[in-house]
């Protein structure tokens, strides 16, 4: 296992950088805020992503994608967050990609993977039914019912659900094992409710109401669904860890040019040393989690059967620095910290959503505690 | 030989020649070797341990073989200590000789000093102290004054250097002297290697909080040193000191990952689980986990620089984050380690020869934070050298 980036990665992770920072910069995102665009997102952008392979990068070469891995997926993320990027990149290209790449059957991945290549579908990846990140309280139901099923329950905050058109929900069978069923959203009994968050995302909450389903709808194609959840999830942990890295590096990154600039006493701010400390100690945070992050996405490609506890490991740690960055860039900053004006306060916002989604440290030390059996 | 094979002939060795009693943990630090012309060893075991592994040149495995190391390459030297930690196997030598004044030595030691001290480094025979600190220089260690006065083709020494650590046990000393009176605070200092048997040497011992005292303060009056004595150039010897600074702030931090201690075992010891064998508080429990994290996060990153080194990165002033951050670390397990001992781990003495290691174990790791450079001064570091904030 390597921490430093091949060549391949280096060139995906630099043009992915320019890309974002010319097509996608933080003032491309206020725009779509501030005229409340329906998706909160952007339809165009979406689609060079997908000419650019990025929605296939974890889908194989069979169904049209690039097939590069979770550690790339990470990097594309990670660029993200440092432009605050919104986008179905996570849930539909990543979440719901390898929801069908590791329990779909080969029809199911026939008919979903090549639209998810081409950028022509939005889905979402619906498991939280309350306010913490908890996946093992599912109460949704998928009973059989003659050839297919009927899916009952709701589901909250659905990354993306405003502008999806099909869901990967999270649900228990009739034998209360879990299991992934894919639902139209224009499905008779599916109703949908999009909310505005804090960090101008439009995620919606769902309600399935007796949702009759083909059998084709069930995900059935791994040995054990329970295990392909998990990993499911363990992906996206690691990758939304890597997009809240990518949010406290260029809070970090704007925060330190600020306070060589501003003026105070007569001196830069930056050479006061009660600010230089934090500075220091920030910077030690942050490559802290930089690590653990690299370790998380590399081990689900290398060495999946021992990524739990770096995932989880990496989703707190992540969490914790990307809060601590944007809150200490705000201080910093001083009182245009807290305008809207200046950009800080966005990635403080993305820091917390993010932060929460898949679970936060708190959700993450637990894990890590029962994972190693204390 | 393909790193398999190495694996696999050297775990073979391991096995063979690894005696058991050097396959549990040490039992607090009388029982960790350091060596030297005085040494006793606490065990055969720790003896033939010691012999075995400096006769292949393992107990400094990646240095060249004509110095009397293992000449293996960084990763062979990684398989070494890979396999080693998977049998248990303690480290044969503990020394500054290895961690500190070796790499220094290495790189800017003339031939004949290499010859002269790096074998004798490597079979545990001689004892190094560091001379660096003195009363009135300690963060600010450039302001040292301990004088070096050439006389012929010998320094005349005088001065006061402190919390010299074990220097009453050692047998040589590398100090720093000024020896270029009007050049500028950190160009006229130099780094010499000292017998600590030159008359005109001596030391005081000085107590600490942990209750032992394994520092000093060293005098120097009219002590004696050849020219030949001086490594590098004189003059030079501010920038030797800080090289050698940078493996010292290594070798204290590689304890914060590998320490041995685990809170999660003082919970156990003391009782403090539940049925399912979970430690039973909830909030230390998540003191441990959040600790957890923070290893791993620091593990990873241990080797992710050693990446970025091997890429021809360097590592510079980055080993002030590692030195940062380990020590705290480390500090903080500690503190969770007595917690989760409760009364348990006050005991202070005891009938066992580790009764009092806990506590013990816990006052020294205070000093992690300080010695080799205060956490303070690596946040200055990375301040002014990595993000190049600008001075008051
Ligand atoms: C267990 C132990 C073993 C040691 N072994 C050795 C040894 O073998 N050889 C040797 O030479 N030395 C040794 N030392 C000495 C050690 O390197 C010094 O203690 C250390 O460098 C700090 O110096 P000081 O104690 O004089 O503290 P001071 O420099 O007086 O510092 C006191 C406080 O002020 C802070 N401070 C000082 N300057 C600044 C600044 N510019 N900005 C912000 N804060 C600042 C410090 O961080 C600290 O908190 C050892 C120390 C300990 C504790």
């Amino acid at each position: 296992m390597s921490f430093v980036l091949n060549d391949e990665e280096q060139m995906l992770r630099d043009s992915a950088r320019s890309f974002l920072s010319e097509t996608a910069p933080v003032t491309a995102f206020r725009k779509l805020r501030d005229e409340n665009n329906p998706d909160g997102f952007s339809r165009d952008l979406w689609s060079s992503m997908a000419e650019m392979g990025w929605t296939g990068i974890l889908v194989e070469e069979d169904h049209g994608g690039a097939d590069f891995g979770v550690f790339a997926a990470g990097l594309l993320l990670q660029e993200m967050g440092r432009t605050l990027t919104p986008s179905p990149f996570l849930s539909t290209a990543v979440l719901a990609a390898t929801a069908l790449r590791v329990a779909g059957s080969d029809a199911q991945k026939a008919k979903w993977l090549p639209k998810i290549v081409s950028g022509e579908t939005v889905i979402g990846f619906a498991v939280d039914e309350r306010a913490r990140h908890n996946p093992d309280s599912i109460n949704t139901t998928a009973k059989k019912q003659g050839n297919g099923l009927v899916l009952n329950g709701t589901k909250r905050f659905v990354a993306n659900g405003a502008a999806a058109d099909a869901v990967i929900v999270v649900a228990r069978n009739e034998d209360g094992a879990p299991c992934l069923v894919l639902v139209d959203c224009n499905q008779k009994g599916v109703t949908r409710k999009a909310r505005r968050t804090v960090d101008s995302h439009l995620p919606a909450d769902f309600t399935f109401e007796d949702v009759a389903l083909d059998g084709d709808a069930l995900l059935d194609g791994a040995d054990n669904t329970e295990g392909a959840l998990k990993h499911i999830l363990d992906v996206g942990r690691a990758c939304v860890a890597a997009e809240s890295l990518g949010v406290a590096e260029q809070a970090f990154d704007v925060t330190i040019d600020y306070i060589k600039e501003r003026e105070q006493f007569g001196v830069p701010i930056a050479s006061f040393q009660g600010l230089q400390h934090r500075a220091a100690h920030l910077l030690s945070e942050i490559e802290m989690a930089r690590s653990i992050v690299m370790k998380a996405l590399r081990t689900l490609d290398e060495t999946p059967s021992q990524a739990p506890i770096w995932a989880a490991a990496a989703k707190a740690k992540a969490t914790a620095v990307s809060r601590l960055a944007t809150s200490e860039g705000i201080q910093m900053f001083g009182g245009v910290g807290m305008t809207d004006e200046y950009d800080i306060g966005l990635y403080y916002k993305r820091a917390q959503a993010a932060g929460e989604f898949l679970g936060d440290d708190a959700w993450g030390a637990g894990q890590v505690a029962k994972l190693s059996g204390y | 030989m393909s790193l398999e094979t190495f694996r696999k002939e050297t775990r073979d060795w391991l096995e063979a020649n690894c005696p058991p009693g050097m396959r549990v943990p040490a039992k607090g630090e009388a029982d960790i070797c350091w060596g030297g012309r005085n040494w006793t060893f606490a065990s055969d075991d720790q003896r033939i341990w010691l012999e075995r592994m400096a006769e292949r040149g393992w107990t400094v495995p990646t240095w060249p073989k004509e110095y009397g190391g293992g000449g293996l390459t960084k990763e062979e030297g990684f398989v070494l200590k890979e396999e080693m930690k998977a049998m248990k196997a303690r480290s044969p030598l503990d020394s500054f000789g290895i961690w500190m004044l070796g790499p220094a030595l290495l790189k800017y030691g003339s031939e004949e000093q290499k010859r002269e001290h790096l074998p004798k480094i490597a079979r545990g025979e001689i004892r190094w102290c560091q001379g660096y600190s003195e009363p009135g220089a300690g963060s600010d260690l450039a302001s040292l004054r301990t004088k070096g006065v050439l006389d012929g083709d010998e320094y005349v020494i005088n001065g006061q250097k402190v919390w010299t650590s074990y220097a009453d046990k050692s047998d040589w000393i590398f100090a720093l002297v000024r020896t270029e009176a009007d050049a500028p605070k950190h160009l006229g200092i130099s780094f010499i290697l000292i017998d600590m048997d030159t008359p005109g040497v001596s030391t005081k011992p000085i107590k600490l909080i942990s209750g032992k005292s394994p520092f000093c303060e060293t005098f120097f009056d009219d002590a004696r040193a050849p020219v030949s004595n001086v490594v590098g150039k004189p003059g030079q010897g501010w920038d030797i000191a800080k090289y050698l600074l940078s493996h010292e702030r290594a070798g204290i931090v590689s304890d914060a990952v590998s320490g041995g201690l685990n809170p999660v075992g003082a919970a156990h010891l003391a009782g403090e689980v539940d049925e399912k064998g979970r430690i039973a508080d909830p909030i230390l429990r998540g003191d441990v986990a959040r600790l957890t994290i923070d290893a791993l996060a620091f593990e990873a990153t241990l080797r992710r620089v050693k990446d970025e080194a091997d890429k021809g990165e360097g590592v510079g002033a980055k080993a002030s984050i590692l030195k940062y951050v380990g020590t705290e670390l480390n500090k903080r397990r500690h503190e969770l380690n007595m917690s989760a001992l409760g009364s348990d781990g006050l005991l202070w003495e005891g009938e066992k020869e580790e009764d009092g290691e806990a506590a013990r174990s816990w006052l020294r790791s205070r000093a992690n934070s300080i010695e080799g450079g205060t956490s303070e001064i690596q946040l200055n570091i990375v301040a002014k050298r990595v993000l190049e904030l600008p001075g008051t």
